[in-house]
């Protein structure tokens, strides 16, 4: 009986979406990359020119996309971890014997990761708005000074840091509270019998459990990470001083404001190769640490 | 620890989690109730003096929000039951039907992952532009109608499928397309209500594509209609307040009705195998 040929017809249409809308693009636009495609080039094709590598030279030589690399680095550097941390944090804290309403404390906490980024974006604006905004109202109330969130090129970042983690903790929480919950009770009750602390046991029964959940968790939230566009975009328009300039703000500016085309696709690519080094960084660091445990 | 102190610290905690977690949420809905200018007064007030729904009728009315929301709609929609096809039929096909280097295509497939979707998206805007698509509905939901992560999911979800099932079928001579409609497809409904869930949210809450492909206020969705918004009104916190209701709140409602569903589809999305 021949299966292939119904096989190939199940498969077509999905293959031939992510053919045309999907490879095909990104092939083009390795060799849109190495094009000088700009406004004239919009206009007449007869003004494209082949330049080679002329756009990634040129890129490395510019400070604002050393800036916007910088911001981008920044915001996974610091934010990954935070999120991490939060989110390990409340999965342990769902996963408590002692914790009660259980369901209804994980709905909530998982409520902002289903909102929509623009929308919570225009919310955090007037959150930490210097003049009537209720973070700065709550710091003074504490006896700390006001901080200018939105005017300050040192705190704008952090501002979006604390978004992030606010927005996204809750889908990393859903998958740690899953591994946790896999792990066997017989093991910690056993290290009750043999006297181990809480910090003992979180340490050698629950973060080995764990690492390779961790690991994945870790991967994908760096990637994430790096595609940081729609906050910047909402809350502080890059600014100030362009301190929120991510790569992918970069190349929206670049492609879609100045339609310089050819260097916001090699700033693409530039954003795809950092990423493949830092998610395989990741990567290996787990393939090691799995064969030390 | 003592067992008293416990359960207190645990459930402070988590209700200081869970306060901080909502209370965005709940400012937007106080602010977006209030009069002009009463946000924007200290101290910043928690609840509206006179409620009143100004910021939505002015929405409504001048900022052109119903067709924001009515794009929003269609656009989702029509993502969520195109891409449910496509994804369907492939991950069957990956999972039950053999052929030559089924499973290298599918590695082919996960593998195109790592490749961000933002490197595609200047080619395609000029690829749309040449066949006249930039600025219509479709800009936004051709690239949408298949995904890996859909087929992955279904892939998984129907290798589950008993294989004598679908023998049986095949002896008794009902041809494949039969099959997949009448034996697999009533299988395979869980999954494809955790697909459509999942889809739609993603479709609605999408923004960096959509702000791209569609040009003209006409066919803005919701997200970038806000996004717009917001940069002409920067001072208009109430306004901005409804806007923002009117486009988290659909999503926030469908996420707790189907919540089981899409749990599953973010466990089973995330676990390889």
């Amino acid at each position: 009986m021949n299966r292939a040929g119904p096989a190939w017809l199940f498969l077509a249409p999905a293959l031939l979406v992510l053919g045309v809308f999907f490879l095909l693009p990104v092939l083009a636009g390795l060799a849109l990359s190495l094009t000088d495609y700009d406004l004239y080039a919009l206009a007449d094709l007869h003004n494209l020119r082949f330049i080679g590598l002329a756009n990634y030279w040129a890129l490395l030589h510019r400070p604002l996309f050393w800036a916007a690399l910088g911001h981008t680095l920044y915001f996974v550097v610091v934010g990954v971890p935070l999120s991490l941390l939060v989110s390990l944090g409340t999965a342990l804290l769902l996963n408590s014997s002692a914790a009660r309403m259980k369901p209804l404390f994980r709905t909530i906490l998982f409520a902002p990761v289903v909102t929509t980024v623009v929308a919570v974006a225009v919310i955090w604006r007037y959150l930490f708005n210097t003049q009537y905004g209720v973070v700065d109202f709550v710091l003074v109330h504490m006896g700390l000074p006001p901080i200018d969130w939105l005017g300050d090129p040192h705190w704008s970042m952090p501002m979006i840091i604390l978004f992030a983690v606010w927005k996204n903790f809750g889908y990393n929480m859903i998958i740690l509270l899953a591994g946790l919950q896999a792990i066997p009770a017989e093991l910690y009750e056993a290290a009750r019998i043999d006297g181990a602390s809480t910090w003992r046991q979180f340490r050698h029964i629950t973060l080995p459990a764990l690492s390779p959940i961790l690991v994945m968790v870790g991967i994908l939230t760096v990637s994430g990470y790096f595609q940081l566009f729609a906050e910047p975009y909402v809350i502080t328009q890059g600014g100030p001083l362009q301190s929120t300039v991510s790569v992918l703000y970069l190349m929206y500016e670049d492609g879609f404001r100045w339609w310089n085309m050819g260097t916001a696709s090699a700033v693409a690519f530039l954003l795809f190769l950092v990423m493949f080094a830092a998610t395989a960084v990741i990567w290996r660091f787990g393939e090691t640490r799995g064969h030390a445990a | 620890m003592s067992r008293a102190v416990k359960p207190l610290l645990v459930n402070g905690a988590l209700m200081a989690g869970a306060s901080l977690a909502l209370f965005p949420l709940f400012w937007m809905l106080a602010v977006s109730f209030m009069q002009p200018g009463e946000a924007n007064s200290l101290p910043p007030p928690m609840l509206p003096l006179h409620p009143t729904l100004d910021n939505y009728r002015e929405l409504f009315a001048h900022a052109g929000m119903g067709r924001y929301f009515a794009n929003s709609l269609l656009i989702s929609t029509a993502i969520t039951l195109l891409s449910l096809v496509c994804n369907t039929l492939a991950g069957y096909a990956f999972a039950k039907l053999p052929f030559a280097g089924r499973e290298r295509w599918f590695g082919v497939l996960v593998g195109a992952l790592v490749i961000p979707a933002q490197v595609a998206m200047l080619p395609l805007f000029l690829l749309l532009k040449y066949v006249g698509l930039v600025n219509t509905y479709w800009a936004v939901i051709l690239p949408a109608m298949a995904s890996v992560f859909g087929i992955f999911l279904v892939r998984q979800y129907a290798r589950g499928i008993p294989g004598e099932l679908l023998e049986a079928a095949r002896v008794d001579g009902a041809g494949e397309l039969r099959i997949f409609v009448q034996v697999v497809l009533p299988l395979l409904k869980p999954i494809l209500a955790t697909l459509a869930v999942f889809t739609f949210l993603t479709a609605w809450n999408d923004f960096m594509w959509p702000l791209i492909a569609l040009t003209g206020q006409q066919h803005y969705t919701l997200p970038v209609g806000l996004a717009s918004l917001s940069r002409e009104h920067v001072q208009d916190s109430g306004l901005m307040m409804a806007g923002a209701v009117v486009t988290v709140v659909p999503v926030l409602l469908l996420f707790l009705a189907l919540q089981r569903y899409y749990l599953r589809g973010l466990l089973l999305g995330s676990v390889k195998g």
